[in-house]
């Protein structure tokens, strides 16, 4: 009993009211049936959670997946192509998209991993307490308020052009927190036994964090910036304030348009033309099956690691 | 992977000056050596970017905001007029602020029993065969990406919620909350439902992991008690889980307020002059649609600067929620140990 | 060490797929206009037979921003015009009106499209025409290129042929007659057997030139209902959706529905389109009704710069009264003698005959002969 009462407070007490009513020994019809209501409730919850994903993935598959078929899809722009003509490809919008996350990641590892580091193995006191709440905080800003803020630096400020570049940097504002929580989880596991080892050698700190602590943390750390991309290929928002859309291929991160799949499907999803139709659900369909590899490659990286641990 | 959703630092819970690491890292030996200060510093210095980047978010968003704000002829937060540009800019933010707080709010309260109940069942009552790729295929609704989601409510799935509801305006549409508005897919309701799917998995994952720590001296005491599994639940798992779920809860409405494109896609705009509703199956903007929607015609700085005085509370909006999920983890952190 | 491998054989996976995507091609002009023609392409059609033409092609790249009323017809004008000109690239952004022309006299864009030609009087202290003569250099022409009509589309069971006026129409769309049987409506539509139900009106929650058109339309057609002054945001009743995608999509799965949209998507989504009787009898929409309204507008620039006045009240027989003209703003003498040449070519390109045919297919109406030759004057006289 004890342990229930310092486990439960008020719902404890309750339960104990029941026992005392009730017959103390076996379990009681009633009870029973409610521990059966709760556990088909709780199947309930998960297959019911079940039903829009199965929904989603379902619709963009027999709407979209014939388009992936093509392999026009896969090697060739919307250069030239109309609402009403069918052909042409994503590759500009699927290659747009991967720039931008890539080098995304770029800006985004070093600070988000250094910030890590110095949580883990610098910071104390009230700066890093300051730090640790700016990461929650970061975390928590929508994509529009990154977005905007962008907008109001790089467009209103600088009076510099809505380029991928910019997109890029709003993307950074929401891909940072993501790598600095998951590298600090990952950080925190090295055993401090590795660590003491090192130094004991002489070994200075910072070769200590190089050559020990990140190599051993690292397979984690690239689960959280796989993990990181995957959250910020899916955002919208930023491309729409920041990153007009092309139909042609672009690599120009500081000046013309840069091609999206968002923005892909933002553009033709205002089109109630058949052609126009299947691109969209081809590249909603593309955007998540991208992700999805992303996430799932970063689930596969953090199960392995976990093996060896 | 998912608990890194939030977290609490190292630097969090270790009292100031008696940190038992900092003895066994050598601190002292290694200092006055040039790659320790320059690793150091690189460290630090990522650090206070972070903090940096905060505040100039706040700072540039507010400096925009204030022009605009001067000249504006309406009071900000409690005017239902949105007209930025012009000579005489009168723009308020209350309609905004009603239909993006209501539909967060609704979104919560349908994604957290939602949400703790599919945690329940990856933790306690899944069999261990199916409690991973269960867990997994919950967090891939977070892999689908908000503009889908727009697509899918608007194309697909809205239609089915239209009897629904009908339904429920025709025989509870005397309640303020329930009167009859727009077609119900183009409501407040529908985007609350919409906007639950979209908050589940973050719901999900951070109870899920709470759930997992519940002490096993908790749930075996329990049980031995002769406590059916349900009432082990609810006596130990809860109880353990609750500040968690509470922060899980916080995190989740901090991510539907900010929900943009899916909004805007999906959600009927009111027009201009219509009288106020409490009703949620009526139309609105949120924060974030209006903003989105309003992009394309950022033409004067005036114009701009409304947009981003919105976004500015916005911000706001967003840090207070986050801030109190950080809060509640804190205190469950400082009670757990 | 192995897993370390394994990411990094992840990470070497994503750059991989990065490199192979830069194998992609632009190039569909070749391929790809077999295959449009074959869905029932206008353009493509259109286009071969201009490629015998020998009409020059530009050399370098151009940008352009602006109106998004006129995106689908610039973006046939551009597709064909890649098929003719294969190196020649035109990237249009339809942003909007306003953003176009913010970004031409930032001289940002190469040239700009707007629903509206450059203002002559100051707005909030600045005139549009000054800045954009400032930029160029020389006068900044307006040159009507895309005449878009603006239906009032309608989705009412059994109701196939609907007539409006003006009075009529401002007070649906103010909230005013709100049953579909209300007499007023009645009265214009004898023969039609209207059913009780309720009007639902939707507007466009995004600011736009279709509707500042629209409601400019209503406010001088039927100035005692509609007394607001013309505006991109509505002031009407009603529900906003985004978009003209949003509202013609709203209409069409909405019985009782009403809106007004250009009538390139009241076509796509297969709504009913309303006639307008100004007073001179009820006016069908039609590529040849439009085009009267626009050969009876009066020109407000001087010379080559084309500015147009619209006469919204006109009772003439047999004109539809609501539309839009869509202006490619272009610098009459450029700083860039290879930019002024590529605008040229695709100017032309896009006032040709057969582009022009085109573009009633989908949805617009094309420029009336003696419009289209003042049209041809002003491009010519470009430098």
């Amino acid at each position: 009993m004890s342990t229930l009462d310092t486990a439960g407070g008020a719902s404890a007490a309750t339960t104990r009211s029941e026992y005392a009513s009730g017959d103390l020994g076996g379990k009681s019809a009633g009870r029973e049936i409610k521990n059966q209501i709760a556990r088909i409730v709780v199947w309930g919850c998960f297959l019911i959670a079940c039903v829009p994903l199965v929904w989603i993935l379902g619709s963009a598959l027999v709407k979209g997946g014939h388009m992936l078929l093509s392999p026009d899809w896969w090697s060739h722009s919307q250069a030239g192509i109309t609402a009403r003509r069918v052909g042409g490809g994503a590759v500009h919008a699927i290659q747009g998209s991967l720039i931008q996350a890539l080098v995304t990641a770029l800006i985004s590892v070093p600070i988000g991993v250094m910030t890590a580091v110095y949580l883990v193995e610098y910071g104390r006191g009230k700066l890093a307490r300051a730090v640790s709440f700016m990461v929650d905080i970061l975390t928590g800003v929508p994509s529009i308020v990154a977005a905007l803020f962008v907008y109001a630096v790089w467009v209103t400020t600088f009076g510099f052009q809505r380029v991928a570049f910019a997109v890029c940097l709003a993307l950074m504002l929401l891909m940072v927190p993501t790598i600095v929580r998951s590298t600090e989880e990952m950080l925190k596991l090295v055993p401090n036994e590795l660590r003491e080892a090192s130094y004991a050698l002489g070994v200075p700190k910072w070769k200590t964090i190089f050559k020990i602590v990140l190599p051993t943390a690292f397979s984690g750390i690239v689960t959280g910036i796989l993990l990181g991309l995957a959250r910020v290929m899916g955002e919208t928002a930023p491309l729409l304030i920041l990153g007009p859309y092309t139909k042609n291929i672009a690599t120009n991160l500081f000046s013309g348009n840069m091609a999206t799949l968002p923005t892909m499907i933002d553009r033709d999803r205002t089109e109630a033309l058949q052609p126009a139709i299947d691109r969209v659900w081809g590249a909603a369909l593309t955007l998540i099956l991208i992700i999805l590899i992303l996430n799932l490659l970063g689930r596969l990286v953090a199960h392995f690691s976990k093996v060896r641990n | 992977m998912s608990s890194s959703i939030t977290g609490v630092s190292a630097a969090d819970t270790a009292p100031h000056g008696e940190d038992p690491k900092s003895a066994l890292e050598g601190d002292r030996a290694s200092t006055g050596r040039l790659g320790d200060r320059l690793f150091g510093g690189a460290a630090t210095g990522a650090g206070l970017t972070v903090i940096a980047l905060v505040v100039l978010i706040g700072v540039f968003l507010l400096s925009q905001a204030i022009p605009s704000l001067m000249k504006n002829e309406v009071n900000f937060l409690t005017s239902r007029e949105w007209v930025p540009s012009g000579d005489h800019p009168r723009f308020g933010i209350a309609l905004m602020a009603w239909t993006t707080v209501i539909s967060s709010i609704l979104a919560m309260l349908i994604a957290v029993p939602l949400g703790v109940g599919v945690a329940l069942f990856i933790t306690q009552y899944a069999p261990p065969w199916l409690s991973r790729p269960a867990a997994t295929i919950i967090d891939l609704l977070a892999a689908v990406p908000s503009i889908v989601y727009g697509l899918w409510g608007l194309q697909i799935a809205g239609r089915y919620f239209n009897p629904v509801g009908n339904f429920v305006t025709d025989h509870l549409g005397w309640l303020p909350l329930f009167k009859a508005g727009g077609t119900p897919q183009n409501t407040i309701a529908f985007i609350s439902l919409v906007l639950a799917i979209m908050i589940l998995p973050i719901v999900t994952a951070l109870s899920r992991e709470v759930f997992a720590q519940t002490p096993g001296p908790h749930k075996e005491g329990a049980l031995a008690l002769g406590a059916t599994k349900w009432e082990m639940i609810r006596t130990a798992v809860l109880p353990f889980g609750k500040p968690g779920v509470i922060s899980a809860a916080m995190l989740a409405l901090g991510r539907a307020l900010g929900e943009t494109v899916a909004v805007m896609i999906l959600l009927s705009a009111l027009a201009p002059g219509s009288p106020w509703s409490w009703s949620i199956f009526n139309g609105g903007e949120t924060f974030a649609s209006k903003i989105a929607s309003a992009a394309a015609e950022f033409d004067s700085p005036q114009k701009t600067g409304a947009y981003i005085a919105a976004g500015l509370v916005l911000f706001i909006l967003t840090f207070i929620v986050n801030a109190i999920a950080r809060i509640v983890i804190e205190r469950r952190k400082a009670f757990s140990e | 060490m192995k897993i370390q491998r394994m990411s990094q054989v992840a990470a070497l996976a994503l750059v991989g797929s990065l490199s192979l995507a830069a194998c992609g091609s632009d190039s569909n002009s070749t391929s790809d206009s077999s295959s449009g023609s074959a869905s029932g392409s206008s353009s493509a059609s259109g286009s071969e037979s201009a490629a015998g033409g020998g009409e020059d092609c530009g050399k370098v790249a151009i940008k352009a921003e602006g109106s998004s009323a006129q995106k689908n017809a610039i973006e046939e004008a551009i597709s064909s015009y890649g098929d003719k000109c294969a190196d020649a690239q035109v990237d249009y952004n339809p942003t909007g009106s306003g953003a176009g022309i913010k970004q031409f006299i930032a001289g940002q864009v190469d040239f700009a499209g707007s629903d509206s030609a450059l203002k002559t009087e100051p707005k909030d202290g600045k005139i549009e025409a000054d800045e954009a003569k400032k930029f160029c250099g020389s006068e900044a022409w307006n040159i009507p290129m895309v005449t878009g009509p603006i239906a009032i589309a309608y989705n009412v069971k059994g109701v196939d042929k609907l007539v409006l006026t003006p009075e009529v129409a401002a007070k649906i769309f103010k909230g005013q007659i709100t049953k579909w049987n209300d007499p007023a409506i009645a009265k214009i539509n004898s023969g039609a057997t209207l059913p009780a139900s309720d009007i639902k009106v939707f507007f466009r929650s995004d600011e736009s030139g279709t509707t500042e058109n629209f409601t400019n339309y209503l406010n001088k057609a039927a100035s005692a209902v509609w007394t607001d002054e013309k505006s991109k945001s509505w002031k009407g009743k009603g529900e906003g959706k985004e978009k003209s995608a949003g509202v013609a999509e709203a209409t069409k799965s909405t019985d009782g529905g009403i809106t007004y949209v250009e009538l390139s998507y009241a076509k796509d989504n297969g709504l009913a389109m309303a006639q307008i009787d100004n007073g001179g009898g009820a006016v069908e929409l039609t590529s040849e009704s439009v085009g009267k309204a626009v050969a009876g507008a009066k020109q407000t620039g001087e010379g080559n710069n084309l500015a147009l006045k619209l006469d919204y009240t006109t009772k003439e027989a047999g004109t539809y009264p609501i539309l839009l003209v869509t202006y490619e703003i272009v610098c009459s003498k450029g700083k860039d003698a290879e930019k002024q040449a590529a605008i040229k070519a695709f100017l032309k390109h896009f006032a040709s005959d057969d582009v022009q045919k085109g573009l009633e297919e989908i949805g617009y109406a094309p420029l009336p002969d003696e419009v289209k030759t003042k049209v041809n004057t002003a491009i010519d006289a470009i430098s």
